[in-house]
């Protein structure tokens, strides 16, 4: 039953493919929708996965789960929550019904990445349909696999704009037995370096995230792993710089509202947006007045601010990165994004990803504008 | 009038030669054979080939120029780091420019506080390690040759080692790749900063084989050194169980930081040979390392003994000092060479597949041994089920050598149909280029030379490895067709 329907999903999409191809049309595919806010305004037809469902495979020693776009984010999470397994990249939902698809489409990542790694750095094989409309298979469900060039890897992050995704197998871990968070009141400069000289050393640090202006703020450090080495990383902190224990409850909704931006902190104001700069972890503080939310040992810092496109691309470049407008009013003409073209290293690379996209989609029915 | 000509490929020799030549020192640009044979195979040397010529620039002003005469002259490029490739990645072509990046050594920069180091693509994988050992810190991934081995080939072919299910292949702690098209332009692949704009090339860069371009510095990801290790030495009186026993550490919520497995052929060569302290009348034996605080250690040895014995274990011994866990290792470390003292050559596998298929491949290997007539030995990283069977066989012998490579065909596919794949670490090179065609269908091959193109239009660097052609895998269809059936023909092909 199962399977006739998704082959029934699959047919239909070849035939949205072929369609949008013979007619010069767009595809914009879609998951539920909770992160259409996210990324550039796409033109084209709407697709959705979410007639593509199910987990396909899970096998809770193998450490992989696989499992169709259209299928919830919860429930996959659930599924692994029962055998105490996770996604240890802890992805933002942004909305209930957050599909894989949609997760790894727009590659985002939560509070355990700086650590556990990106979402990218956990999916293991992809199954896709490219713009002609074939049914074409990369990686794989096992840990290790070199052979041929990592496309299933190209796939997180390209926002729907390579090609569709069809099943996609991503790696599990389990969940650590233990896990406190400690807050420390430290000012900004400070906390980034704080954080990173923890980070140098043996300690199961596992999110940490800095929230206050310039001269006064609250770092929070997760430790998380095996019963004994978390307390004694608890211990050994809190000898080096007071700081006060969250309890399990505080903690767990703490990370969440981070993940999920419903801390106070990422609400704005008219005419405000929210910047995502990511940078080198270890320069110094964004010089913004206002408040900022450093993530992932200060790799990412969220600004709320009314700057233009310009200012925030020139000082994402003076620390080392690059600036997303992540929410907020889209300017017309101006890409959310940091182009390729905007730095000199990686401006030959566009043409690159040119041909590269017209491998996957030689009838660039999939660009449908939602990234540069 | 009457002169002969000179050979097509000498002149193309002296066209190249006189191109490059401005630019090289003298002692950068080999072509005399005397000077390019230590080049013609990598650490596969059953299959050899002599260059036209070798380049060793010293800036990355050089190989730009390097890249922008080759690109202008047509001539196609091998890139080479320490030559210790397993899969003649770096087998020159008759026709082509070996480029070594040997010269390019330094460590450039070492911040302990953002555990990060610049290092040149000519910097051997454990000199990382030994040059940040003074802040606690070192560099994670460590394929078996991790004391020859450059960083640079390690991009190349995404090379693991024996810690990668806990702390990652090469992809993970590169954070960035600093590289030159084959136009001469330098581009950077990933960032210092998190998710890099655009494509994720950087993830594609990484395991490239040297096809894409020509990488010339490497900030890798440093991390803290743990404070203490301990490792397990589980023996089995059976290879279903042990294989089991893999299955069920990593049930019971456990990763660790090492999990090794070896039969009993090995074990035994092994133990004649370094002394390693292993059970050689136990089927197979596991090694489980746990590392990071000392609470932390005992923690979880405790737990994977207890799993161990419930799987069947029928003798366990901890490493009790430092000395004794590096003695354990030692045998796993030197199964290369210890399969060398045994047999006049070997031939080394690397297939992946589920760790749930570990026995029923161990059987197939069984019969696969009388099937060709020569002697397997198995060592794998279990805890990612990366498989490495040695094949013992007498390269004087030209027959044994042809069964030796049909029995290497074999396990591969057997691994692809198992749910696995041809290669975990050591990369496609010229070795698998054949099997490439049983993994992956038309569609995904010409993916495949999609990306090739993108990079690099003329397929110029290293061409004729690891993505076979169309007509490659048709010429291996019908070859593979023995009694009027294909081996595995459950295995969609072409």
């Amino acid at each position: 039953m199962t399977v006739q329907t998704s082959t029934q999903a699959i047919e239909q999409f070849r035939e949205a493919i072929n369609h949008a191809r013979n007619t010069g049309g767009k595809i914009a595919i879609e998951g539920s929708n909770t992160k259409s806010w996210y990324g550039d305004q796409p033109t084209g037809v709407a697709l959705s996965t979410k007639s593509y469902s199910g987990i396909v495979d899970y096998q809770p020693e193998e450490l992989v789960i696989t499992a169709r776009a259209g299928t919830p984010l919860s429930e996959v999470e659930q599924v692994l929550a029962q055998k105490n397994q996770m996604f240890a990249f802890e992805p933002p939902y942004f909305g209930t019904n957050a599909t894989i698809g949609g997760m790894v489409a727009c590659g985002l990542a939560g509070p355990g990445r700086a650590q556990a790694g990106n979402l990218r750095d956990f999916v293991l094989g992809a199954d896709i349909m490219d713009g002609t409309g074939r049914v074409l298979s990369f990686g794989g469900k096992v840990m290790k696999n070199v052979a041929g060039y990592d496309v299933s890897r190209l796939i997180p992050g390209s926002m729907g704009t390579l090609a569709l995704l069809l099943d996609v197998s991503i790696k599990v871990l389990p969940k650590p037995a233990a896990s406190r968070t400690l807050c420390f009141e430290l000012p900004q400069d400070r906390a980034i370096v704080q954080m990173n000289t923890w980070a140098s050393q043996p300690l199961p640090i596992s999110a940490s995230a800095w929230i206050g202006k310039a001269s006064q703020g609250l770092l929070f450090i997760r430790l998380a792993g095996a019963n004994a080495a978390v307390e004694a990383a608890t211990k050994k902190l809190q000898q080096e710089i007071h700081g006060t224990e969250m309890t399990p409850t505080q903690a767990l909704s703490f990370w969440a509202s981070l993940r999920e931006q419903e801390h106070s902190f990422f609400q704005l104001a008219a005419g405000q947006s929210l910047w995502r700069f990511a940078v080198n972890p270890m320069s110094g503080p964004i010089d913004l007045p206002g408040e900022t939310c450093l993530e992932w040992l200060g790799g990412q810092r969220w600004v709320k601010s009314s700057m233009t496109t310009s200012e925030a691309h020139a000082l994402a470049a003076k620390h080392g990165g690059h600036a997303t407008q992540f929410k907020g009013d889209r300017v017309a003409g101006t890409s959310v994004f940091t182009s390729l073209l905007d730095n000199p290293l990686t401006a030959p690379l566009n043409a690159v990803q040119k041909q590269l996209r017209a491998a996957f989609d030689p009838d660039g029915i999939f660009q449908t504008g939602r990234m540069p | 009038m009457n002169s002969i000509a000179p050979p097509p490929l000498l002149v193309r020799q002296q066209e190249l030669v006189s191109a490059l030549r401005p630019f090289l020192a003298e002692d950068a640009l080999l072509w005399e054979p005397e000077d390019t044979i230590p080049y013609e195979c990598d650490g596969l040397a059953a299959y050899r080939q002599m260059p036209l010529a070798v380049a060793l620039p010293q800036t990355e002003e050089q190989v730009v120029q390097i890249l922008k005469v080759c690109n202008k002259l047509n001539v196609p490029i091998v890139p080479r780091g320490a030559g210790t490739g397993l899969s003649g990645g770096a087998m020159p072509i008759a026709e082509g420019l070996v480029l070594s990046l040997a010269k390019f050594k330094k460590i450039i920069n070492i911040d302990p506080i953002a555990r990060t180091a610049i290092v040149q693509p000519g910097v051997r994988n454990l000199a990382i390690s030994e040059a940040v050992a003074k802040h606690n810190l070192y560099y994670a991934p460590d394929p078996s040759s991790q004391i020859a081995c450059s960083i640079g080939g390690n991009v190349s072919e995404n090379s693991g080692g024996v810690h990668c299910l806990k702390y990652g292949l090469t992809l993970h702690n590169v954070l960035r790749v600093r590289a030159i098209l084959i136009s001469g332009e330098i581009v950077e692949f990933g960032g210092l900063a998190p998710d890099a704009p655009g494509l994720d090339m950087h993830a594609v860069f990484i395991g490239s084989e040297g096809m894409l371009a020509m990488v010339t510095e490497v900030p890798v990801k440093l991390v803290p050194k743990p404070q203490v290790a301990k490792v397990i030495m589980a023996s089995f009186d059976d290879i279903g169980k042990g294989g089991q026993a893999v299955a069920d550490i990593i049930a019971a919520g456990i990763i660790p930081a090492g999990l090794e497995m070896m039969d009993q052929p090995a074990t035994r060569a092994v133990e004649e040979f370094v002394h390693a302290g292993y059970d050689i009348n136990a089927a197979t034996i596991l090694l489980c390392e746990s590392d990071g605080t000392p609470e932390e250690v005992e923690e979880e040895i405790s737990k994977m003994s207890a799993v161990l014995k419930a799987s069947g274990a029928t003798h366990l011994e901890v490493s009790q000092t430092e000395a004794q866990r590096l003695q354990f290792w030692s045998g796993r470390k030197n199964a290369f060479p210890a399969a060398g003292r045994i047999s006049p050559d070997y031939y080394c596998m690397d297939g992946t597949i589920p760790r749930r298929q570990i026995s029923e491949l161990l059987n197939r290997i069984k019969d696969m041994e009388s099937k060709y007539n020569l002697r397997c030995m198995n060592v794998f990283h279990a805890g990612d089920g990366n498989m490495h069977p040695l094949i013992l066989f007498n390269g004087a012998d030209h027959d044994e050598w042809l069964r030796a490579e049909e029995f290497g065909s074999d396990i591969l596919e057997t691994c692809v149909e198992l749910g696995g794949t041809i290669t975990g670490e050591h990369g496609v090179g010229i070795e698998k280029i054949n099997s490439m065609c049983v993994q992956f269908g038309e569609g995904e091959r010409d993916i495949f030379w999609g990306v090739k193109e993108a990079f690099d239009p003329k397929r110029l660097l290293n061409p004729d490895k690891a993505i076979p052609t169309l007509n490659r895998c048709a010429e291996y269809g019908r070859m593979r067709i023995s009694n009027g059936q294909l081996p595995h023909p459950e295995i969609e092909r072409f």
